[in-house]
C-alpha cells in the first residue's frame, strides 16, 4: 500500500536557527503515527508546515501520490489536513459552536448560516466525544482543557483524511483522553491518518503503530512501535544519558527564605501555600493553564491577590507592588523574554544594567561608563556571546538573551530568584550552562522558584517539585520520590502524590 | 464502538444566557439611557418631544448613524477608519459638483455615485493597510488629510448652493413617510441589512473572529487579508452614501463638510458598546450610540446646560460607557471562569 501522506527532504530555518533538516516522513491510512523528541525537536516546526503555517525552505508534501503545495491553512484544510495545536486556538468572543464551524458553517437558503443546524451538530460532536460543553457559550474562559476539547471537536468535525495532533492530551484527564483515543481509533479505523505529537509514552505506545523520533531538527529513526521500548526511544530522542545533563552541586538548605500562605486569586488559583528555602531549588511543575505564571506573577506583585500573604525572610510583601519585591530581594525571570524580559531595541549593556540604573548614578545621571563597566563583568562571568555589547539585545540568539535577563537580575543580588520556563527555546549547550549557573546560585544561599514544563528539567534540578492543578496545588514531593510519573498522576489531577 | 454517557444538553443553558445577558445589558443600557435623557428633557420642557422635533432628531442622528455603521464594522476587526469624515466631504462635492455638470442625473444614479467613489477611497484605504502592513490608524490618519486635501483641491474655495441642485433631490433631504424622515429611511435601511449580514452570513463572523483574534484566524484559514479590505471598503462606500445624502440635507456644500466628524463617529461606536479592541458589539449599538450623542447635544440648550459643557458631556458619556463595558466584561469572564475551577 502506498503511502497516504510523504514528507521528503523538508527544511525550514529561522534566521541563524535550522529548526528542520532534511526530514523524511511517510504516514499511512488506517495507521496512527507517533512523533516524538525533546522541546526544540523540530515537531512543532513541523506540524505548523504541515497546516500551511509555515512554507517549507525545501523539500516535498505527497497526497495521495500527487505533490501538494500549501500556500495557507485554508489550503491545508481544504487538502483535508485536519491540525490540534499544543495550544488552542480559539476565538474568545465567538460561540463554542461558531469556533467549532468558522468559516464553514452549515447553510440554509441565500447562503445564510443555519444557526439551529451549527448549534446540534456542536452538541452531536460533543455527545461523541462524551464531554457536556455547551456550544452556545462564548469561548471565553473555558478551561485549557475545554479549550482543547472544542479544537478536537473542530477537527474531528473536518472528517479529515490526515489528523495531526500536537501535544492533544497535555491538559486533558485521564477519562477525557480515553475519549479522544477513541474517537481517533475510529476515525483511524475508518482510513485517517493519525500523526500524534506527545511526551507521554504509555499514550504513545497505546495508540500508535509506528514511532518516529526526531533530535535537534533531524529524523533519528522511524521504526515499528512493537520492536520498542521506552529507554530505547528515549535514548534516541536524548541522544546521551539523561542524568549526566545535569550538573546539580550539593547545597547546605537554610533558613526559610520564601514564604507563601494561602494565596489565592479568584478564578485562576486558590489556597496556595508553600515555602522555599535559602539554597533550594524548588520546582513549580503542572500543565499549561495550570496557574502557574500566574501564582508568580502574584508573589512578584505583577498580579493582586485576593488573599493570602508573601513573606521574604520573614517580612510580609504589601499587596500588587513589584517595586517593594524587588527591594525585599525577589528577582523574576519571566517566561517571555522578548516580550516582558527584555527591551529588543536597547542594546546588551542597557537591558542588563537596568534594574539597577538608580544604584549607578552619580548625582542623579547615568554615565555610560559605569554601565559599559557593569555590564561586561556580567557579560563576562555568564560568557554572553555578543559581538559588541552596544548592540542591540535583539541581534543575540536565543541562549544568549535569556543569559542577559539573568545577568540582569542577578546583578541585583537577589535572596529569591523565581524563574519561569529558564531554558524554553535554547539550545542544549546553553541549557546545561544556565542549568549550571541556577545550581550555583543556589550554592550560594539563594532560594529558587522555578516554573518548568520539561519534566527532565524538573526532575534534574529540583530538590523538591511543587506540582499545580487546575488552580490548586496538588503536590509536594521531594526529590528522592519525584519520579515522571508521580508529578504527571498530581499534574492531571488524577492523585494527591503527596 | 464507545460509549456515550454524557447527559443531554439543555437548549437553554447558562452559557448562552450570560452572553445574551451580556448583548442586553449593552444594547438595552445605551437604549435606556436614551429614554432617561429624552424623559427629562420631556419634563423639563414638553416641546422635546414635538413631531418637528423629533423629525429634526431623526434628522439629525441619520449621517451620524450611517457612518458609525460603518466605522462598527471596521471596529469589529480590530482597525479604526479615521478618514471617514473626509470621505463624506469628497461625496457631498462631488454630488454638488456631478449635479451642476449634468443638472438631469436620475437620484439614484447619484447615489450609486457616491457610493462608488466611497467605495474606491476605502479601497485606497484597505489597500494601503494590506500592502503597506501599516496601522490603520496610521494609514486612515494619512488619508484624513489626502482627501481632505483633494477636496480643498478641487473646490478651490467654491461653494455650491441649493439653486445648483434639483428641487427633486433637496425635498428628499426633508421629505417624510409616515412621519419618518425619508433619510432615516436610508439609515433604518443600511442598519438592518449589515446588522443582519453581521450575523448572519460567514463573512460577517469571520470579521468578528479576526477582531477576537488575529492569530487564530490566520490559523483557521481565514482570508484576514481580503476580509479587513472589504470591510474598509463598506466603511468608504457608507460613508460616500453619507456625504450625498449630506448634499440633499443642506443643500450648501463647500469644502468643509463633515469636517472632523471621524472622532464623533469613533465616539458613537465607543458609546454604543462596540469593543475598541474588536470582535464584540453590534452595529445596532453603534447606531443606537449615534443617535443618543445627536439627542444629548439636542437636550443640552433645553436642559438649560451651558453650549461650552456639551462636549464635556459627551466626553464624561465615553468614558462611562468604557467603565461600565469594563465592568461587565470582567464580571462576565470571572463567572465564566469560576465555573471552570469550582469542579477541581
Amino acid at each position: 500500500m502506498p503511502p497516504l501522506l510523504t514528507l521528503d527532504g523538508l527544511s525550514k530555518s529561522f534566521g541563524a536557527v535550522a529548526a528542520l533538516q532534511d526530514v523524511r516522513l511517510e504516514l499511512f491510512g488506517g495507521e496512527a503515527h507517533a512523533l516524538v523528541g525533546e522541546n526544540g525537536a523540530g515537531k512543532s516546526t513541523l506540524v505548523k508546515i504541515l497546516a500551511g503555517v509555515y512554507p517549507p525552505d525545501a523539500g516535498t508534501i505527497t497526497l495521495d501520490g500527487q505533490p501538494l503545495s500549501l500556500s495557507g491553512p485554508a489550503d491545508a484544510r481544504s487538502a483535508g489536513i485536519a491540525v490540534i495545536y499544543q495550544e488552542p486556538t480559539l476565538f474568545p468572543d465567538l460561540s463554542v459552536a461558531e469556533n467549532i464551524f468558522i468559516g464553514r458553517q452549515p447553510l440554509r437558503s441565500l447562503r445564510r448560516i443555519d444557526l439551529a443546524k451549527m448549534r446540534a451538530r456542536a452538541a452531536e460532536l460533543f455527545a461523541r466525544l462524551g464531554v457536556r460543553l455547551d456550544p452556545d457559550r462564548p469561548a471565553r474562559g473555558l478551561s485549557i482543557a475545554d479549550q482543547q476539547l472544542v479544537e478536537i471537536a473542530k477537527a474531528i468535525s473536518l472528517e479529515a483524511r490526515v489528523l495531526v495532533m500536537d501535544e492533544p492530551t497535555a491538559a486533558l484527564s485521564g477519562v477525557e483522553v480515553e475519549r479522544l483515543f477513541a474517537v481517533t481509533r475510529a476515525l483511524r479505523d475508518a482510513g485517517a491518518a493519525v500523526l500524534f505529537i506527545s511526551h507521554r509514552f504509555d499514550e504513545v505506545f497505546a495508540l500508535c503503530q509506528r514511532i518516529t523520533v526526531m533530535r535537534d531538527g533531524r529524523r533519528v529513526s522511524t521504526g515499528v512501535t512493537q520492536s520498542l521500548t521506552v529507554d530505547a526511544v528515549v535514548r534516541q530522542m536524548v541522544g546521551r544519558e539523561v542524568s549526566a545533563m545535569f550538573d546539580k552541586q550539593p547545597a547546605a538548605i537554610g533558613e526559610p527564605r520564601l514564604e507563601v500562605r494561602g494565596l489565592t486569586r479568584h478564578g485562576v488559583f486558590a489556597d496556595i501555600g508553600f515555602t522555599v528555602h535559602s539554597g533550594e531549588i524548588v520546582a513549580l511543575a503542572g500543565l499549561v493553564g495550570a496557574g502557574r505564571s500566574e501564582v508568580i506573577r502574584a508573589i512578584f506583585g505583577i498580579d493582586r491577590r485576593d488573599a493570602g500573604e508573601v513573606l521574604v525572610d520573614g517580612a510580609a510583601l504589601p499587596n500588587a507592588d513589584t517595586a517593594a519585591a524587588i527591594k525585599a530581594g525577589i528577582a523574576l525571570v519571566p517566561e517571555d523574554r522578548r516580550q516582558q524580559g527584555l527591551v529588543m531595541e536597547l542594546s546588551v549593556e542597557r537591558n542588563a544594567t537596568l534594574p539597577r540604573r538608580w544604584a549607578l548614578t552619580r548625582a542623579g545621571l547615568l554615565f555610560p561608563g559605569a554601565e559599559s563597566r557593569a555590564a561586561a563583568t556580567w557579560a563576562q562571568r555568564l560568557q554572553v556571546k555578543a559581538a559588541r555589547l552596544t548592540d542591540p539585545v535583539a541581534t543575540l540568539s536565543g541562549g544568549n538573551q535569556q543569559k542577559v535577563v539573568l545577568a540582569k537580575w542577578l546583578a541585583t543580588a537577589p535572596r529569591v530568584l523565581i524563574v519561569d520556563e529558564p531554558t524554553r527555546g535554547i539550545d542544549v549547550g546553553t541549557k546545561a550552562e544556565v542549568h549550571r549557573l541556577l545550581s550555583t546560585l543556589a550554592a550560594d544561599g539563594v532560594a529558587v522558584l522555578m516554573v518548568s514544563s520539561e519534566l527532565p528539567e524538573v526532575l534534574g534540578m529540583a530538590d523538591r517539585v511543587l506540582v499545580m492543578h487546575e488552580g490548586r496545588l496538588t503536590a509536594d514531593i521531594p526529590r528522592a520520590r519525584a519520579g515522571e510519573e508521580a508529578v504527571m498522576l498530581a499534574a492531571t489531577g488524577q492523585a494527591a502524590a503527596a | 464502538m464507545m460509549t456515550v454517557d454524557a447527559p443531554p444538553v439543555r437548549p437553554q443553558t447558562r452559557g448562552a444566557r450570560l452572553a445574551r445577558r451580556a448583548f442586553l445589558v449593552r444594547e438595552l443600557g445605551i437604549a435606556l439611557a436614551l429614554g432617561l435623557l429624552v424623559a427629562v428633557t420631556f419634563a423639563v420642557n414638553p416641546r422635546f418631544l414635538s413631531a418637528q422635533n423629533i423629525k429634526d432628531l431623526l434628522l439629525g442622528s441619520t449621517i451620524l448613524a450611517i457612518l458609525a455603521v460603518g466605522q462598527a464594522i471596521v471596529v469589529i476587526t480590530r482597525n479604526v477608519d479615521l478618514s471617514v469624515g473626509s470621505i463624506l466631504g469628497l461625496s457631498a462635492f462631488a454630488t454638488g459638483a456631478l449635479f451642476v455638470a449634468a443638472p438631469g442625473t436620475p437620484i439614484a444614479v447619484m447615489l450609486l455615485a457616491g457610493v462608488a467613489l466611497g467605495a474606491v477611497l476605502g479601497a485606497v484605504n484597505g489597500g494601503l493597510i494590506a500592502t503597506a502592513k501599516v496601522p490603520a490608524l496610521v494609514v486612515t490618519l494619512g488619508t484624513l488629510y489626502v482627501f481632505r486635501g483633494l477636496d480643498y483641491m478641487w473646490a478651490t474655495g467654491r461653494q455650491i448652493n441649493a439653486a445648483d441642485m434639483p428641487p427633486g433631490f433637496l425635498r428628499m433631504g426633508t421629505d417624510t413617510v409616515l412621519g419618518m424622515p425619508v433619510l432615516a429611511l436610508f439609515a433604518a435601511a443600511v442598519l438592518i441589512a449589515v446588522g443582519y449580514y453581521l450575523r448572519h452570513y460567514r463573512g460577517g463572523r469571520e470579521l468578528y473572529a479576526i477582531g477576537s483574534d488575529p492569530a487564530a484566524a490566520r490559523l483557521s484559514g481565514i482570508p484576514a487579508g481580503r476580509r479587513v479590505f472589504a470591510a474598509f471598503v463598506a466603511s468608504g462606500a457608507l460613508a460616500g452614501l453619507a456625504g450625498v445624502l449630506h448634499a440633499a440635507r443642506f443643500g450648501t456644500i463647500d469644502a468643509n463638510a463633515g469636517l472632523g466628524s471621524e472622532l464623533n463617529v469613533v465616539a458613537a461606536v465607543v458609546v454604543g458598546g462596540v469593543a475598541i479592541f474588536g470582535g464584540s458589539g453590534s452595529v445596532y449599538g453603534a447606531a443606537l450610540g449615534a443617535v443618543l450623542l445627536t439627542t444629548i447635544r439636542a437636550a443640552l440648550p433645553v436642559l438649560g446646560i451651558s453650549p461650552f459643557w456639551q462636549g464635556a458631556a459627551v466626553g464624561a458619556l465615553i468614558l462611562a460607557a468604557i467603565g461600565l463595558d469594563r465592568a461587565l466584561s470582567a464580571r462576565v469572564a470571572r463567572s465564566l471562569r469560576e465555573r471552570n475551577v469550582t469542579h477541581v
